[in-house]
């Protein structure tokens, strides 16, 4: 296995009452696509969401790059309240914004589009190359930063057609067909530059010769911007296809883990999906 | 690209034409003309409505404190610029203090800032203001915005008219004698570069980060943009605009006092950025001297006696006035431009139809 990016330890997520995220450990190394799978409403997207700092975790540790960026304890009411494992065993409070989690180079997607309704396909990825900006508030508005703006506009534009979307630059966003959304927002979030990448379902809504072009575009990220991908999905050819390694979780529990062969032959898998959804 | 260009120049030029006629009109009204009365509130009131958009259009944040900061930018500017000692003590009647020889001051301040300095000052004066309420409220969600500006708003004004700051703001009376513009043009001149230096400030990439906030703050917050960060600088540089057209506002004025500056002058240039349309400047300059122009001119008649017998009276202007802003909010919710930009480019767009490209399914 090559160097460990991304390491998830002991994570509860608890809201209220509700233990949400229980007890999370998993690990993405460099390079690797490695995929996050298991029954509607296993609270995938809220492990998503505590490694990217919209939730802080109420216990656990996230680690990115071998640096600790996220840990938390059971604090005030939830010292009470705490219903998980491993009371005791964080001491440390570390939590950051979503916007710093960014700058460390952890990109996402979204699983219901987020894309910037006024905006042009160009715009968006604009947007996504201001927070590397070296000009202040004064030498923006007065245009003084013109060298870099043009830099800017150059990347975008690079990028744009590196993704196939330099044609429809100047469309607004929101009045692409699905397919290219997806894939605009994908465009966006490499557009931070980071090592990797957490796509939230993004095949959902899919069909299958969409859900095959997606599959190589995956690809196709992974080796020319060399980012590493993290990603939940419900498309089992698409993940069995894809994937290195494979999570499987359930009601916030990791219930197996393993390569897509171990995973397609795993009692427990199969019985949780046949059990809790009717998705595959 | 080209044609891009030629259309911007041509905006510039009618914009110097529009100066040029100002200054035209300056030598020909007296400064009591009701014409030029509209002109210069209408230059001051654009300013505060793009000021407003600004926060509200532009970086989705719903802010009602506009009077607030105004009424800062009004009286930092009185206060400051009141030029002789026998003004001030004529000012100052009640609040009048002994120094320590024994001679009489009217009020505090015993100086007087040069009038650029002071509209500056009362622009800073207002963005600190603004500093120190965005520093609890931003972090919260836009809602407490709104009901912290407001309130803000409400207990200045109440403060200003406090006794005990009586040496500086004169308490319920009126501070008055401080100088300022009889012409038009410099009202513009102000105002314009102002609106100037806030289309660039939109048109940057700070500018977009604040879009980007308005459509979707989880987004934004995902593509690296510190949403705390971001929306202090809008929320500051809005409050900074604001006190200066309350400068502008205490001069057009001639006396200023705190009576005026309650939430309905906030409604009144929220009414203003809505017409226009929220999220274009063009559109609220433009609903700003429309807006002015109707409340103070050209409904006017209707407050005349008999000009419709029996139902036009005193007051009646308001009532159709009223009614009026009624309908635009109810059936054009997007105002005059929407959140377009009126330019050349765009008009000659509209009148040669622009080929739609077909966006392929692939
Ligand atoms: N803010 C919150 N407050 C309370 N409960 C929450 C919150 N966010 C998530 N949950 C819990 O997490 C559950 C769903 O989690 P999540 O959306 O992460 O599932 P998912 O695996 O992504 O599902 P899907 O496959 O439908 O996308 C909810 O049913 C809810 O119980
Ligand atoms: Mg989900």
């Amino acid at each position: 296995m090559s160097k460990n990016l991304l390491h998830v330890e002991n994570v509860t997520m608890q809201f209220g009452g509700v233990v949400a995220v229980n007890n999370l450990t998993l690990d993405v190394c460099e390079g690797e696509i490695v995929s996050l799978i298991g029954p509607n409403g296993a609270v995938k997207t809220t492990a998503f969401n505590v490694v990217t700092g919209v939730y802080e975790p109420t216990n656990g540790l996230v680690s990115f790059d071998g640096k600790t960026i996220i840990e938390s304890f059971p604090r005030g009411k939830m010292k009470k309240a705490y219903a998980g494992e491993n009371r005791g065993m964080y001491t440390h409070r570390i939590v950051r914004t979503p916007d710093k989690i960014t700058k460390l180079g952890i990109a996402r997607t979204f699983q219901n589009i987020r894309l910037f309704k006024s905006m042009t396909v160009f715009e968006n990825v604009l947007v996504a190359m201001h927070m590397r900006k070296k000009s202040n508030l004064f030498t923006a508005t007065f245009m003084l930063n013109y060298k870099e703006e043009r830099a800017m506009r150059a990347e975008v534009e690079h990028l744009l057609s590196e993704v196939g979307l330099l044609d429809v630059r100047d469309e607004l966003a929101t009045s692409l067909p699905y397919g290219m959304q997806r894939r605009l927002e994908i465009a966006r979030a490499l557009a931070t530059k980071p090592t990797l990448l957490l796509l939230d379902e993004p095949a959902a809504g899919m069909n299958p010769q969409e859900t095959d072009e997606l599959t190589a575009f995956i690809r196709y990220i992974r080796d020319k911007f060399g980012v590493t991908i993290f990603m939940i999905e419900h498309h089992m050819n698409l993940v069995m296809d894809i994937s290195d390694r494979i999570y499987v979780i359930d009601f916030g529990k990791l219930i197996a883990h393993g390569t897509p062969e171990e995973i397609q032959n795993n009692e427990v898998v199969i019985k949780a999906y046949l059990g809790g959804s009717d998705d595959v | 690209m080209n044609k891009k260009r030629v259309c911007t120049l041509v905006d510039v030029l009618v914009i110097v034409l529009l100066f040029a006629l100002i200054a035209f009109a300056d030598t020909k009204l007296n400064s009591f003309d009701i014409l030029a009365k509209i002109l210069q509130k209408g230059a001051v009131f654009a300013l505060i409505a793009v000021s407003m958009n600004l926060l509200n259009g532009f970086t989705g944040l719903f802010s009602l404190g506009q009077a607030g900061f105004m009424l800062l930018g009004a009286y930092t500017y009185a206060i400051f610029t009141i030029p002789t000692t026998e003004d001030r003590l004529a000012v100052y009647k009640y609040y009048t203090m002994t120094m320590a020889d024994g001679t009489e001051t009217g009020g505090l301040v015993q100086f007087a800032l040069p009038v650029a300095a002071a509209i500056l000052l009362a622009g800073l004066v207002a963005a600190v203001f603004a500093f120190f309420i965005g520093l609890p409220v931003l972090r919260l969600k836009s809602d407490y915005l709104a009901i912290a500006t407001l309130g803000f708003a409400e207990i200045l004004r109440a403060i200003c008219q406090w006794k005990g700051l009586g040496v500086l703001t004169n308490g319920s009376n009126q501070l008055r004698k401080y100088p300022y513009f009889k012409s038009i043009l410099p009202y513009f001149l102000i105002s314009g570069v102002c609106i100037a230096i806030i289309a660039l400030l939109i048109r940057s990439t700070y500018g977009r980060a604040f879009k980007a906030i308005r459509d979707d703050e989880v987004a934004a917050e995902a593509m690296g943009i510190n949403l705390t960060k971001h929306k202090m600088i809008a929320f500051v540089t809005s409050s900074f605009f604001a006190g200066v057209g309350g400068a502008l506002f205490a001069m057009y004025q001639n006396t200023i006092q705190a009576k005026p500056f309650t939430t309905t002058l906030t409604y009144e240039i929220l009414l203003i950025v809505v017409i226009g349309g929220i999220g274009s400047i063009s559109g609220s300059v433009i609903a700003s001297f429309l807006y002015i122009a109707c409340s103070e001119w050209w409904l006017r008649f209707l407050d005349a006696d008999g000009v419709i017998p029996g139902v036009t009276r005193n007051g009646f202007r308001l009532v159709v006035f009223s009614a009026v802003i009624m309908i635009i909010v109810l059936f054009f919710r997007r105002g005059i431009m929407g959140d377009k930009e009126l330019s050349t480019y765009r008009l000659l767009g509209g009148l040669t139809p622009k080929k739609k490209k077909e966006v392929s399914g692939k």
